[in-house]
């Protein structure tokens, strides 16, 4: 491998990194902060995306599908909290994964009703859709480069809400102890309807953006539940910043492993996280 | 004890009432198991794949053999898991006299199994693992659709026709995939080009880029792939995004544009690929089925409706042989070995080791349509390495 490419091969692992945080990041609210073991995460990345099909193919934009998206979501996401999720959080866990396994095979259910079972694509946005020449014969597409930004751009406001915002702090509190904090005068049953919200639209969001690269296709949402639990328990449960990290190491491990180890690139995330969990068995950033 | 004879009573009578319906089945209907995918990733091409077969029937005057079908469905969810339990439910419990599937190759390989130990005549419609029609093969077993290794071979040797020299290959690592690359490098070495790397990523990832920046790092003279679904779309918009289409050639077995070009938007335009079907076939047969197809279920037929037409084409051919007793399980066989089956693809033969001889296309995306451009191959045979028959 020579520099360039390695250089280039570092931008494709910085860049899957940012993209896995951003799937990640719903997954970071709901499981790692709330607590609720949430195996429909996946099911809300493929609503997202094919709520960007929809709407993009409805109004010929992406950009106003994503306007449109995010306020159906965060509705979405308000109106199972209320109906079902509200009732679980003094619950077991294992009520919580029969839950959200029976939601993911309703969703799968509905979207094959309502759209299909085929394979569809997204056209990237105009003004995104361009390609910036790296080597005489390699590209790199802006839309992945603003992808990247986005995620950036979400870690720092995901941050700031959790660890500095008075909100935040009712959020990480009512995880602690609900009892007391309902018993200081804060209505946690609200603040919690908005986190799942925030959650599930997170979610959705990652679904959109993802939906003009990877197509939308029945089951997408398994692929990416399984690699979100993985970088919340590397990044260590609750953390953010954990999060970003661990979906960084993953996007490296992934993207050089898939390169230098292809007979077992299948494997090597999760070499990694059996290393780190063995270094640090509660994750890289354990809050507090 | 006068409940013991009771029963003996009983079972004796349920026994020669068997006995009666046995050989009455001789005018009876004729029992057709079809396990095929009704859910999950494959779903549409299990419709596909019954569609087709019924279409067929219908055609035939709603019959097999001259006999009214009766059809006995499983779901196999594409599940090598349940494939067992699944090829049990038809061929143990249903009793059936054929089983027809599936569109997954692991599955395929488990029923083939089941009906091979039960000496249950067994149509493949679409799995394309090699094995089938290869170590594995048997009297009993059969295939309308084509081997891994056809279409690629097939490819291999349209590259080396290019000029191209120097090729890297791609694929999931996966049994399809390997079997479609060792296809495609035994033709195009062969004419003397050279594969320089087989890149392969697990099953079903699709985070392409770390190869894209390898082979933009390699510049070989074209690139072969083998992707399906999904991934292939995936693929073949991010080889476009990373600017590779200008310059270097990108080839695939036929999968990778089938149902996919609508996802790939201009991506897919031009994308040359090889398969036993195409668009565009200038051959009467194609013409009067796909109209049917149309009429009957307001869609367009594909290559896996195709292939399950040809399913039912060719046990009729078989049943035809054995003047319509599907009993008659040698005479079948040999009906079904004999048999030219006048196919929507082009006419075909099948092979000693049950596979059919056929013709390769090769087709260029065009819209959503993969048009034909010239057949790559005529009349090509699976080697049919390690079958013993």
């Amino acid at each position: 491998m020579d520099f360039a490419t390695f250089l280039i091969q570092t931008l494709n692992a910085l860049q899957y990194g940012l993209l896995l945080f951003l799937v990640a990041s719903g997954l970071t609210l709901v499981f790692g902060i709330m607590g609720i073991i949430n195996l429909a995460h996946g099911s809300f990345y493929m609503i997202g995306a094919y709520l960007a099909f929809v709407l993009t193919s409805a109004t010929g934009s992406l950009v106003l599908a994503i306007v449109l998206g995010i306020p159906l979501a965060l509705l979405f996401g308000a109106f199972l909290e209320w109906a079902l999720f509200s009732h679980l959080y003094k619950r077991d866990h294992l009520e919580q994964v029969l839950l959200t396994y029976g939601l993911i095979l309703v969703f799968e259910e509905l979207r094959s009703l309502l759209v299909g079972n085929d394979v569809h694509g997204v056209a990237i946005p105009a003004f995104l859709d361009a390609s910036i020449r790296l080597t005489e014969v390699m590209s790199y597409p802006v839309y992945r480069l603003a992808i990247s930004v986005v995620c950036i751009v979400l870690a720092v406001a995901l941050y700031f809400v959790i660890q500095r915002t008075r909100l935040g702090m009712m959020i990480r509190a009512g995880n602690d102890d609900r009892t007391m904090v309902e018993a200081l005068g804060i209505n946690i049953n609200m603040i919690y309807r908005v986190v799942f919200a925030l959650g599930v639209a997170l979610a959705a969001l990652a679904g959109m953006l993802a939906a003009p690269i990877s197509s939308v296709f029945p089951n997408m949402g398994g692929q990416v539940l399984i690699i979100s639990f993985v970088i919340v328990v590397i990044g260590g449960i609750g953390s953010v910043w954990g999060a970003l990290v661990a979906a960084l190491i993953v996007g490296f491990a992934d993207t050089f492993g898939k390169v230098l180890l292809p007979e077992i690139a299948g494997m090597v995330v999760y070499l990694v996280m059996a290393v780190v969990l063995l270094w640090r068995p509660e994750g890289i950033l354990k809050k507090g | 004890m006068q409940l013991n004879k009771h029963i003996i009573g009983v079972t004796a009578l349920s026994l020669a009432l068997g006995a009666a319906f046995g050989t009455a089945r001789a005018d009876d209907k004729v029992k057709v198991g079809l396990m095929l995918p009704a859910t999950g990733t494959f779903a549409a091409l299990g419709a596909a794949i019954t569609n087709g077969f019924k279409q067929y029937v219908a055609e035939n005057g709603g019959k097999l053999g001259g006999r009214e079908v009766e059809y006995y469905t499983v779901d196999d969810e594409s599940d090598p898991a349940k494939a067992t339990e699944n090829a049990n439910k038809l061929i143990k419990r249903d009793k059936v006299d054929v089983v027809v599937g599936t569109v997954h190759s692991g599955v395929a390989l488990a029923m083939a199994k089941v009906a091979r130990d039960n000496k249950t005549l067994m149509i493949v419609p679409n799995a394309g693992a090699d094995e089938l029609t290869g170590p594995l093969c048997a009297p009993t077993l059969f295939r309308t659709s084509f081997t891994n290794w056809q279409p690629a071979y097939a490819m291999g040797k349209v590259a080396a026709q290019k000029g191209h020299k120097n090729v890297v290959t791609l694929t999931w690592k996966y049994a399809a995939g390997q079997q479609s690359v060792e296809g495609f490098k035994e033709a195009f070495e062969q004419a003397g080009g050279k594969v320089v790397k087989e890149m392969t990523l697990p099953f079903p990832n699709v985070e392409f880029q770390p190869f894209l920046t390898e082979i933009a790092a390699l510049k070989p003279d074209a690139v072969y792939v083998f992707f399906a679904g999904a991934g292939a779309a995936k693929f073949v918009k991010d080889y476009a995004a990373a600017g590779l289409r200008s310059s270097i050639p990108l080839y695939g077995a036929g999968f990778l544009t089938d149902g996919t070009l609508e996802a790939m938007g201009d991506a897919g335009k031009g994308l040359l690929t090889t398969l036993h079907y195409a668009d565009g076939l200038d051959n009467k047969k194609d013409a009067a089925f796909r109209l049917n197809y149309a009429k009957a279920y307001k869609l367009q037929p594909d290559v896996y409706a195709v292939q399950g037409y040809d399913a039912a084409q060719l046990y009729q051919a078989g049943l035809a042989a054995a003047g319509g007793d599907p009993t008659k399980q040698d005479a079948i066989i040999k009906g079904m070995e004999a048999a030219k089956i006048d196919s929507p693809r082009g006419a075909f033969t099948l092979s000693k080791a049950h596979n059919p001889v056929q013709d390769i296309y090769l087709r260029q995306a065009e819209g959503t349509q993969n048009k034909v451009v010239s057949t790559a191959i005529k009349a090509l045979a699976d080697p049919a390495r390690g079958c013993k028959m």
